[in-house]
């Protein structure tokens, strides 16, 4: 199929569909709103259903009812947005449904900045809301790579009957660049036989809840959920790692971020000092193992962890080093975006320190 | 072969359009590219901008600090990006309206006088498409053909009657920077 150029927000869209969505409940919030303008404009014509809720806890809720009767599902804001839906996704993940949420990144606390941040990874990797949960996280650095994880994304998310967050910053959103859709294999999905689709006698009710009055109930649920991670964690974990074999410095960071490490690599390498980068496409789980492995090389000395943010995975990434060797962070919070310049001065300033 | 490049002018000089058609062009010619645009609030009143990238190798990083080219339409564009300039690169000004000179001696640069080559067509819309010329006769980064292609994609068939006027102002603005 041929390539097309498209916005990093209209391929998501675009993606979903292909991947069988059929609802998509939202509200407007800068910068992800392309999202919700291409599903109004797509949604009829394959017989979905679109709808601009009244609110981002509305949206959440549809999303919650819809997915509770079996649909393919999904909502998507941007960061202040995924705040407001977090009593929701908590109750998704108790009452253990599939759904698809996509976060568009921006500067926070607060109502922030309308630019692209990297501040919500501790929300979306710890859990947000409350209780023991946690959801798949996948964190694209392309729009291309954003299509083929939107698919993955509803797939995990029926596999295994828990939320999938596809993580990304305002410049993934907002970027155009050339996207192929292509044929994506039907995988073997189970049944969903617990979905509330209309009791006609011929078997149990079914009922959506997430509450659990009993003590030993609620610890049941918990363990199967707690079960479920330990199975995602042994299986899921998608990484890249880039220019890493015998490299003496190892750069870790995610989305757009890593691909202007990359850059900055790219200066170190003429300046004859071969950097690796690790890039996690899952931020939960975290590739830990994988990069112990990448770490425990003798050619490499330290680690840089680099992100829009005060150094939030930078502390997943100090848990799974275990401080076998220095782990350094460059960053900022808020919604300042380093240069590849920046970080190339940052590595060499690290290297001779 | 990479260019990595900087359009910057203020909201309706068509700077982001100029910017997508060279990213169209690439992705036509089986380029790597990757078009970003600036979408704070800058976008309402000061200066508007994307960065650009056509590469043969996959794209590394969208987001160009340093640049091999900037394309500079209004003033405030050139104050912001001349710094941005690679050594050795090039800088696009729009000489209709920025009376200033480049001050880096490390750069080649070149004076479009978009505006006028614009006026002189009859249209004053087509100012970018005289500095897109221009940039392409500099760069030859994609082919003057992959851009009227991008173009009549952008517009449609009804709209397909602009596209000798587009190329006109393509290659007058060429010819501006011939010596």
């Amino acid at each position: 199929m041929a390539k097309k150029l498209m916005k990093g927000c209209e391929a998501i869209a675009e993606a979903a569909i292909q991947a069988g969505c059929r609802y998509f409940f939202g509200y407007p919030i800068t910068p992800q709103n392309d999202i919700p303008e291409y599903m109004a404009a797509r949604m009829p014509k394959v017989g979905g259903c679109f709808l601009q809720a009244e609110s981002e806890v509305a949206a959440i809720n549809m999303v919650y009812g819809a997915a509770g009767a079996g649909a393919r599902v999904m909502t998507s804001s941007s960061s202040p947005g995924v705040s407001l839906k977090q009593e929701g996704i908590s109750y998704i993940a108790g009452a253990e449904l599939p759904c698809v949420i996509c976060n568009m990144m921006r500067g926070g606390p607060g109502l922030g900045s309308i630019q692209p941040s990297q501040g919500d990874y501790f929300q979306a990797t710890k859990g947000g809301g409350h209780g023991d949960y946690h959801m798949i996280v996948l964190a694209p650095s392309s729009v291309q790579e954003a299509v083929d994880l939107m698919h993955n994304a509803f797939d995990l998310a029926d596999q295994y009957r828990t939320p999938v967050m596809l993580l990304a910053d305002g410049i993934i959103g907002q970027m155009m660049e050339p996207v192929e859709f292509h044929e994506f294999e039907q995988k073997q999905l189970p049944n969903k036989d617990w979905a509330a689709t209309g009791w006609k006698g011929d078997r149990p009710r079914n009922i959506i809840n997430s509450l659990y009055i009993e003590v030993d109930e609620l610890q049941e649920m918990n363990d199967r959920l707690q079960a479920r991670y330990d199975e995602i964690t042994e299986k899921e974990v998608m990484v890249e790692k880039y220019n890493t074999e015998g490299a003496e410095i190892i750069v870790c960071a995610y989305g757009t971020v890593a691909r202007i490490c990359k850059s900055a690599i790219a200066l170190c390498a003429e300046k004859g000092v071969k950097v690796g980068l690790v890039r996690p496409i899952t931020i939960w789980p975290f590739p830990a193992k994988e990069l112990r492995e990448v770490m425990a090389q003798d050619s490499v000395k330290k680690e840089i962890t680099v992100e829009i943010s005060a150094g939030q995975m930078h502390e997943d990434v100090c848990l799974a080093i275990a401080g076998k060797k220095p782990c350094t962070f460059y960053g900022k919070p808020g919604s300042y975006t380093p240069t590849t310049e920046e970080i190339a001065e940052f590595i060499m300033k690290v290297r001779e320190a | 072969m990479l260019w990595t490049n900087i359009f910057a002018g203020f909201g309706g000089q068509g700077v982001l359009l100029i910017g997508q058609l060279l990213a169209y062009a690439g992705m036509y010619e089986g380029k790597n590219v990757s078009w970003l645009p600036s979408y704070g609030p800058e976008m309402r009143g000061g200066t508007a901008n994307c960065s650009v990238v056509v590469s043969d190798e996959p794209v590394a990083s969208p987001c160009i600090s340093m640049a091999n080219c900037v394309i500079a339409m209004n003033r405030p564009s050139l104050d912001k990006f001349e710094a941005n300039v690679l050594p050795g690169g090039k800088l696009f000004i729009n000489s209709s309206i920025i009376d200033k000179k480049a001050t880096r001696t490390d750069i080649d640069v070149y004076y479009v006088p978009c505006n006028e080559i614009a006026d002189a067509l009859g249209n004053p819309k087509v100012g970018n498409m005289a500095m897109l010329g221009a940039y392409l006769e500099a760069t030859k980064a994609v082919e003057v053909q992959s851009v009227l292609d991008a173009l009549l994609y952008k517009l449609g068939e009804k709209k397909a009657h602009l596209i000798p006027l587009n190329r006109e102002a393509i290659e007058k603005g060429a010819e501006s920077i011939r010596k």
